[in-house]
């Protein structure tokens, strides 16, 4: 059985009527990501033994019929952002390149619960900085669909495992894109929640109060299975909300008949790929066909959101790499004097662009600087939160490009992250408002590279994404197209 | 050149809140433990790890606040400060920067000995934060590793910022003095400065007056002050060195940089440490991991209702109702809360407040300091010292006879009545004493004629023949009843 283009809901169905076993199926992923992870390299590690005792051990349940979890033998991959208990977690930088934590992020822990295989730790732009998975310490992650390009960041690994059939599911995680702009590079669904749906307890933190752990997926009914076994209140994490979460499978099925979608026309302007441009019309059309009303919007402050969250995530950021001191768990450079480890040990084991956002959140909330940059890019914030609101009361969710334009080639961005930060134009907004967003894939350019469609709703509202994004899964195939 | 000197003190004042756990993680904040045993990710800054607020801490915070008659901040909030130390875990501390939970409040003092006049102080903030954990050093010079211990890191400290208000190291002292006995009565924290959970720092400088013209000199912090005495003799140490430094240099405050001094106890001087260039920029801003506390009236109320009364209050309480002196109330309420409880349990129903004053000063405290115990541990019960006292009050136990009782009940643990009988001593009757004096009169004709002739010093012997025929009876009794009985016939 080619088990590498089957989705989650497909692999669970087998799992659960012994079909398949645990141990063949997680075998399966690990023996596919051993032949291809050298070149597509998404994976930083893989848990080859954890993952294979876990999986008998669940055969073993089954077999004494014992209950299991609701994803009993189903493995995943884990962005290596997200702490995993026993087995190492970087985060793709070179300063946590022997950290293994004590701990599991409260998504992954919910995983294990679930019993899902936790079969490897994936690829990222160091501490999520970036948005093209090409790492400095660890090497570049090649998209499937074709490896002369990037998958995109800074989830990248997670994109480009479960694109390249590494892995049905993964976590990622989405600062200011860092889950949609991969997943619209690798032909995927990937979802960024609303803030506070997903704990954060384990993240290993960039951008604290913009970043959301979520799924990457073959299709918006895998998206809603892994939502539903992570998302909900966490008292580790003083900003998960305590709201109940949503069915959201259950609510995959209902008609979008009458649903009102909003459509930014500055979103089709300047600075869009005319493919892409194309591609969303058709899929506009798609959803238009299927009931949905299609109504003109306005988000007069989008233009400044880029800038805003290039204040604001360094400026988080320059505070939550300080621990890495060399102090504790971190790496640490030889050194004579403490100044000196400091300097040496955050020179030597960070990453340029690490460094460059740490200096430019440093200097941006220094003294005399403050008021300038951090409190004016809040108040842009403000006025984008109000932007949203204020179209999220007309309509039922906005419908618009994810990136720019498709999956780069390698060497692209090297010299150039200014125009890597523009690119980032239609996904920053939905992290500073912290509404929930979606990408889903709707077709491709001429050179058969995914083109994603970006869904942004209301808070707390990602059933009704997800329901949008599976009626149009429903009625199109772009969602189980494969590379090759 | 002649103008007026005075010295201006502003003191910063960090009290670890007595809470079971730290700040933003279940950890314990138990003193002593071997090092690195109370953490966990959050008090590690382990990457991914999340701080959660404890409650408690929040609570025992307002309650200072409302005793420093402080306004409440109904939406406070945390920020970082951003500095590197290697035990400051995060790289940055979760403090409050721009909205603390208390601000503007105020504390009276009122020196009874009047060694200075009435004095109300400013407290400008008072701010929750989580403390550091503690750096040991190689000393011997030997270079060897420096040592971190991080069980106290995360444990919540609430840190009073009072307004440049005091104006003498004694002032200060006496600030300290009536903070500490205030945060004792509410119990948030133990208040120890030996194991740090009280720590004071100090800013002073000086205003100079020279006709309409004030000159302020620069501003100094001192540091590293380990008692209350220590805050005193280090401010006016400072107030002499900067009124020499100024005689020689004529700086001010906008011509010299802000200085940090460490006192050193021993040679009885400060010492810099270092000049504001070098200090850091904290880059405060808000605490993402966070959110907002919303605090509510009814939250307020009921905190509020905990608090009981203030020593101030309870100063005046003993004055107004027992009739005591400005002098005898302070001494009993710097006690502490339970000792003026104890007080008031037995003066109420004896109704002479100078009296149990007296005895609570002199035998009480002196046994209470010998035995470095606290009144909760004190022997003798409230019920044992009434009837102790009524004795005494009655006449039936005379004061220094009685001293040997109260002593023989606190030292070992005896009932009023077994102290008595090993003593031999019992108490006489109304009927027995008036039968005594009858008789002492009867047999002493002689004598009365000479105390009805003037000679009362004559009564001294009649007292010494009635002892001989009871001990226990107190002189003063017998000479009252002597000459009663004389002028009754």
């Amino acid at each position: 059985m080619d088990l590498s283009s089957f989705s989650a809901h497909q692999l669970i169905d087998l799992l659960d009527r012994q079909e398949l076993s645990a141990a063949d199926c997680v075998g399966y992923f690990l023996a596919r990501t051993d032949d291809q992870n050298p070149e597509l390299n998404a994976f930083l590690t893989v848990a080859h033994e954890s993952a294979m005792d876990q999986a008998r051990s669940i055969d073993q349940r089954r077999q004494r019929g014992e209950t299991v979890g609701r994803m009993a033998g189903l493995p995943v991959a884990v962005k290596d952002g997200i702490c995993t208990e026993g087995i190492r977690t970087t985060a793709g930088s070179r300063m946590l390149e022997e950290f293994v934590p004590f701990y599991n992020a409260t998504a992954v822990q919910r995983l294990l619960e679930a019993d899902a295989i936790l079969i490897g730790k994936t690829m990222m732009d160091e501490f999520g900085m970036g948005s093209s998975t090409e790492n400095p310490h660890f090497g570049n992650t090649r998209n499937p669909w074709d490896p002369q390009r990037v998958a995109g960041g800074s989830s990248g690994g997670s994109a480009a495992a479960v694109a390249g059939g590494l892995a049905p599911l993964a976590l990622g995680s989405d600062t200011g894109g860092s889950i949609r702009q991969p997943a619209a590079f690798c032909g995927l669904t990937g979802l960024k929640p609303t803030y506070g749906r997903v704990s954060r307890y384990g993240l290993i933190a960039y951008a604290s109060s913009l970043e959301q752990i979520g799924p990457i997926t073959r299709s918006a009914q895998d998206a809603a299975l892994l939502m539903e076994i992570c998302a909900g209140h966490d008292p580790s994490d003083s900003t998960s909300a305590q709201r109940a979460v949503d069915d959201y499978t259950h609510q995959l099925d209902s008609d979008i008949q009458g649903l009102r979608i909003g459509v930014c026309r500055d979103h089709f302007g300047t600075g869009l790929d005319s493919e892409i441009g194309v591609a969303l019309q058709e899929a506009l059309n798609v959803l238009q066909s299927l009931g949905a009303k299609l109504v003109d919007i306005e988000l007069p402050h989008a233009s400044h959101a880029v800038a805003a969250y290039y204040v604001i995530a360094p400026c988080e950021a320059s505070a939550n790499l300080a621990r890495f001191d060399g102090v504790r768990y971190t790496r640490r450079a030889e050194s004579s004097s403490l100044d000196q480890m400091y300097s040496r040990t955050r020179s030597e084991f960070f990453g340029q662009e690490v460094k460059r956002r740490i200096l430019l959140g440093t200097f941006a909330l220094s003294s005399g600087y403050y008021d300038q940059y951090y409190r004016k890019a809040s108040q842009i914030r403000r006025l984008v939160k109000h932007d949203f609101d204020t179209a999220l009361a007309e309509v039922d969710l906005l419908v618009g490009p994810t990136t720019p334009g498709t999956a780069l080639p390698i060497g692209q961005w090297e010299d150039d992250p200014l125009s890597m930060y523009l690119a980032d134009v239609y996904t920053v907004s939905a992290n500073l408002a912290g509404i929930p967003a979606l990408s889903i894939p709707c077709g491709t350019d001429a050179n058969g590279l995914p083109i994603g469609m970006q869904l942004q709703g209301r808070p707390f509202a990602e059933s009704t994404l997800l329901q949008v994004a599976h009626q149009y899964q429903q009625q199109t195939d772009f969602h189980t197209r494969r590379p090759d | 050149m002649s103008c007026e000197k005075a010295t201006i003190i502003g003191l910063e004042v960090h009290v670890q809140l007595d809470t079971q756990s730290k700040l933003f993680c279940g950890c314990s904040t138990r003193f002593g433990a071997p090092p690195n045993t109370h953490i966990c990710p959050v008090c590690l800054g382990a990457p991914g790890a999340l701080p959660v607020l404890n409650r408690q801490a929040l609570d025992l915070a307002i309650q200072v606040g409302l005793a420093l008659n402080c306004e409440i901040e109904t939406n406070t909030k945390w920020d970082r400060k951003n500095y590197f130390y290697p035990d400051l875990p995060k790289g940055y501390q979760i403090s409050q920067f721009d909205r603390p939970i208390c601000a503007n409040g105020y504390l009276d003092l009122i020196d009874p000995e009047a060694h200075f006049a009435d004095r109300r102080v400013q407290i400008e903030r008072a701010h929750l934060e989580e403390d550091a954990g503690k750096s040991s050093h190689d000393e011997t010079g030997a270079g060897g590793s420096s040592k971190i211990d991080l069980n106290r890191a995360g444990t919540p400290l609430l840190e009073i910022v009072t307004r440049p208000d005091l104006r003498s190291g004694t002032e200060a002292k006496a600030f300290l003095t009536e903070l500490k006995l205030i945060l004792s009565n509410l119990q948030v924290s133990d208040c120890n400065m030996q194991e740090g959970s009280l720590r004071v720092d100090a800013n002073v400088n000086l205003h100079l007056a020279e006709g309409d013209r004030t000159i302020a000199t620069p501003i100094v912090e001192i540091k590293n002050l380990n008692s209350f005495r220590a805050v005193q003799r280090a401010i006016d140490f400072e107030s002499e060195r900067q009124w020499k430094q100024w005689q020689e240099d004529g700086r001010t405050i906008d011509q010299a940089a802000k200085q940090t001094r460490g006192w050193d106890d021993e040679s009885g001087q400060t010492v810099l440490q270092r000049t504001k260039e070098d200090s850091a920029d904290y880059r405060y801003f808000p605490e993402p991991d966070l959110a907002v506390v919303h605090t509510t009236v009814e939250q307020r109320e009921t905190i509020g209702k905990k608090i009981g009364p203030l020593p101030s209050q309870q100063r005046a309480e003993l004055i107004s109702a027992y009739s005591l002196s400005a002098y005898d109330a302070g001494v009993l309420v710097q006690q502490g809360r339970r000792f003026v409880d104890f007080f008031e349990t037995i003066a109420r129903p004896l109704d002479d407040g100078k009296l149990v004053s007296n005895w609570l000063q002199q035998e009480v405290l002196r046994y209470l300091k010998e035995q470095q115990a606290d009144i909760d541990q004190f022997p003798v019960s409230t019920e044992q010292f009434i009837a102790f006292l009524k004795l005494i009050q009655s006449g039936k136990l005379d004061t220094s006879r009685g001293k040997a009782v109260m002593q023989k009940m606190m030292e070992q643990r005896l009932s009023l009545e077994e102290s008595m009988e090993q003593l031999g001593i019992a108490p006489v009757e109304d009927d027995e004493l008036a039968a005594i004096c009858r008789q002492v009169i009867e047999e002493n004709p002689d004598i009365i004629q000479q105390i009805r002739e003037g000679n009362t010093k004559a009564v001294g012997n009649l007292i010494g023949q009635a002892k001989q025929i009871n001990r226990n009876v107190d002189p003063a009794l017998v000479r009252k009843q002597i000459l009663n009985f004389m002028k009754t016939g």
